[in-house]
């Protein structure tokens, strides 16, 4: 029995210590998936049958720029690894696997929906334009966050797990009472996306922020991208029974889709948006997926984890899938994905470069920004701060 | 039984002190994210779980506030819980258990109830980490009545410190210098511990000016005190250990004897722990004083971009400076 498929409660019987086995692998029966992992469309079935409306109009352009946005996504991920690697960020977040999930989720929103990431959002952050160089600047130690959020709607990372379902929940409440919703105007009703992992599923502020939003009905999809672990720790630490289920313990509809299929989660979060959008509500989705790499560059995997574990999941890999669907298609020739190599070459040379050139912010700039308005300490602090430095240069 | 000193690292020390605690007392449970098989982020509990069983060492979900409520409750059952916070930044989510209920359980039960927990926070920056994992809150909890508040800055007293605090009978916040983490000294693995948990104790003696220090500025006021004797001030630099209680004798036997005092931290200056052993010294000894008691530490600044560590952090220039003007008085 997967974990993740929970056993109806008998309560004659004794409760027993013994977690259910665990076969992490196998999404069940209710996930959605259009993709399976070879790239073939997988029939109708009844967990899809209401989603496939979604993918209708989606052509063969429209999937060749979403394999390029895999890739490209997947190409900036690992600059970012190397970059770290090399000394160039303190950091780096891999979002290695999960590419699918978050180029679904981000290409199914609108320009006016809203985005509230964690830290590991890079795929949802390239798909509503913000320039990869501008996440850059956090794990390098430049700055908290290198981008407006409102230039993109997507709000800046949030390290601090959980707090930003809140945040979500709020925006969404003002959203609604904006009355951008329910109007069927498609440049103007908006939504908001929360994102998390499965170990945001145990914070009070993910909870909280479930609440909130389904008894307001705002209009919010909160995004769980269940990638099996949270750093050392399994899923099954942080609940016995998966999110989608339990959405409806709050109120709110719960879907499982296949995060590693960028069809499934494309539709998936379009439905939900809409509904968000026309006033029905918040609903959660919980992208199944996994985790390749190591939870940050600070982390080492092999502690906790075993190896055939990563292998079953390589061969679900999300960009394999939707090569060998779009080779089978004939929608791509190898000349075409060479294009693409030397496109993520160049964007990967681009974030290099400008990573190596990022300037160290003059250390006066610290003071800046504590307040809006004067703040007598700071201002003190800053002259005096500036006095100080300034005696090592006449020395 | 005495035996012979090992050097180890304070990491190690708080894990051989942890592992002591344990075997001594079959109620002493660990709790916290990433604990068991990883060891914790920082590697302090590496082993435990393996040697004591996950019914010891549970790696529990990510929720500080459920960690630190449910230790509330594994205290009222007759447990000692030891919890490990990832990092001083995510200790907020557990603020209110920590302040609301930590604190004053004790105090409301009029004495009926105790909760013997620690709570264990790697503090402080220096390491080149993102935002929130570089913070030193010592001063919201040292502010709170009901909790006392530790630090150790050296292998011996992590070692020692971490057991004393396990078995007090109140709760007691125990902040860790991550980034001495990995400074090696000496150890005695004797049969009790050479100061009390309390104690605060001279690291250095000097005639001329008292540096008040804790935690991860130890190590650099030391230096700081040999780089000034080099120039002819002899300092003395004082190690807090305890922030609350403070042990006022100590503190006040050395400004008394060296006439000038500088308190340094890493935390924003701003009401933190330098404006309390400021007041204390110039209420206490006041005619004793050349010079007003100064305060080197963190700008009053959210912790900035890491970039910035080098100088949002005191360091030897910046605590040298402060000797100079203390002395000018
Ligand atoms: C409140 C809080 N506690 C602890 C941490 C330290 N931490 C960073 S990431 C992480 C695990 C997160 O796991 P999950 O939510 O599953 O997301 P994933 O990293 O797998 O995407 C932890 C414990 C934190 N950032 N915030």
């Amino acid at each position: 029995m997967s974990d993740d498929v929970v056993a109806p409660v008998d309560t004659a019987a004794p409760a027993t210590h013994e977690p259910p086995a665990r076969d992490i692998t196998d999404g069940g029966p209710e996930m959605v998936q259009f993709l399976d992992a070879e790239g073939n469309r997988v029939p109708v079935t009844e967990a899809n049958s209401a989603y496939a409306e979604f993918i209708q109009d989606v052509d063969g352009e429209e999937l060749r720029a979403l394999y390029r946005d895999l890739v490209l996504v997947r190409r900036v991920d690992a600059e970012g690894h190397a970059l770290q690697r090399q000394g160039e960020l303190g950091l780096w977040p891999s979002l290695l696997g999960q590419e699918a999930a978050q180029v679904g989720a981000g290409r199914a929103m609108r320009a006016q929906d809203y985005a509230f990431p964690g830290y590991r959002e890079h795929g949802v952050a390239w798909c509503k334009g913000v320039d990869p160089v501008n996440l850059l600047g956090m794990f390098r130690g430049v700055n908290h966050g290198g981008w407006d959020s409102n230039e993109n709607n997507f709000h800046l990372y949030t390290i601090v797990i959980g707090n930003q379902m809140l945040h979500a929940a709020g925006y969404a409440l003002g959203v609604q009472k904006d009355g951008l919703v329910g109007s069927g105007d498609a440049d103007r009703d908006t939504a908001v996306m929360a994102f998390t992992g499965d170990g945001g599923t145990a914070q009070g502020d993910y909870n909280e922020a479930l609440v909130f939003a389904s008894v307001a009905h705002s209009p919010v999809v909160f995004f769980v991208q269940n990638n099996h672990w949270a750093i050392s720790e399994p899923n099954e630490k942080q609940f016995v029974i998966p999110p989608y289920q339990r959405a409806r313990g709050f109120g709110i509809p719960g879907v499982r889709v296949d995060g590693n299929d960028v069809l499934a989660t494309l539709a998936v979060t379009r439905a939900a948006l809409d509904r968000a959008r026309s006033g029905q509500g918040p609903t959660l989705i919980e992208a199944f997926t996994y985790r390749m790499g190591a939870h940050t560059t600070s982390d080492d995997p092999t502690k906790y984890r075993i190896a055939a574990e990563v292998d079953i999941w390589k061969k679900k890999d999300p960009i394999d899938r939707l090569r060998k669907h779009l080779v089978a298609q004939g929608l791509a020739d190898d000349e075409w994905l060479a294009e693409l190599e030397a496109e993520a070459d160049e964007l990967a040379l681009r974030i290099r470069t400008a990573c190596q050139q990022m300037p160290n912010p003059p250390h006066e700039d610290m003071f800046e920004n504590v307040y809006v308005d004067p703040h007598p300490l700071v201002e003190r602090e800053r002259d005096e701060f500036v006095a100080y430095q300034a005696s090592f240069e006449e020395d | 039984m005495a035996s012979a000193p090992q050097k180890m690292t304070i990491a190690k020390a708080l894990n051989a002190g942890m592992r002591a605690a344990m075997e001594a007392d079959p109620k002493v449970v660990l709790l916290g994210e990433d604990i068991g098989k990883l060891g914790g982020v920082f590697r302090i509990t590496e082993g435990l779980q393996k040697d004591f069983g996950e019914d010891r060492v549970l790696d529990t979900p990510l929720a500080e506030s459920g960690i630190m409520g449910t230790a509330v409750g594994l205290a009222l059952r007759g447990y000692r819980p030891v919890v490990e916070i990832q990092f001083d930044g995510f200790v907020y989510p557990a603020f209110d258990q920590i302040i609301s209920q930590v604190a004053k359980m004790h105090y409301r039960s009029q004495g009926h109830l105790k909760l013997p927990m620690v709570i264990r926070i790697p503090y402080g920056g220096g390491i080149g980490a993102v935002e929130h994992h570089s913070e030193s809150n010592e001063a919201y909890f040292a502010h709170t009545a009901g909790l006392r508040v530790v630090t150790s800055s050296t292998p011996e007293d992590a070692y020692w410190m971490i057991q004393q605090a396990i078995a007090s009978d109140d709760p007691v916040v125990f902040y860790e210098p991550k980034r001495r983490y990995h400074e090696r000294g000496e150890v005695e693995l004797g049969d009790s511990a050479p100061l009390a948990l309390n104690d605060a104790v001279v690291r250095a003696e000097g005639s001329d000016l008292t540096l008040v220090t804790y935690g991860p500025m130890v190590k650099t006021a030391l230096i700081a005190a040999q780089a000034a004797e080099a120039e002819g001030t002899s300092v003395e630099v004082v190690d807090l250990r305890s922030l609350s209680p403070l042990d006022r004798p100590t503190i006040l036997d050395s400004v008394v004897k060296t006439g000038r005092a500088i308190v340094v931290h890493e935390a924003q200056t701003f009401l933190g722990m330098g404006a309390e052993v400021a007041a204390l010294i110039q209420q206490e000894a006041f005619y004793h004083l050349e010079a007003p008691v100064l305060r080197v530490g963190g700008y009053n600044i959210p912790y900035p971009p890491s970039r910035h560590e080098e100088v949002f952090l005191p360091d030897i220039d910046r605590i040298l400076d402060a000797v100079d003007r203390s002395l000018a008085y």
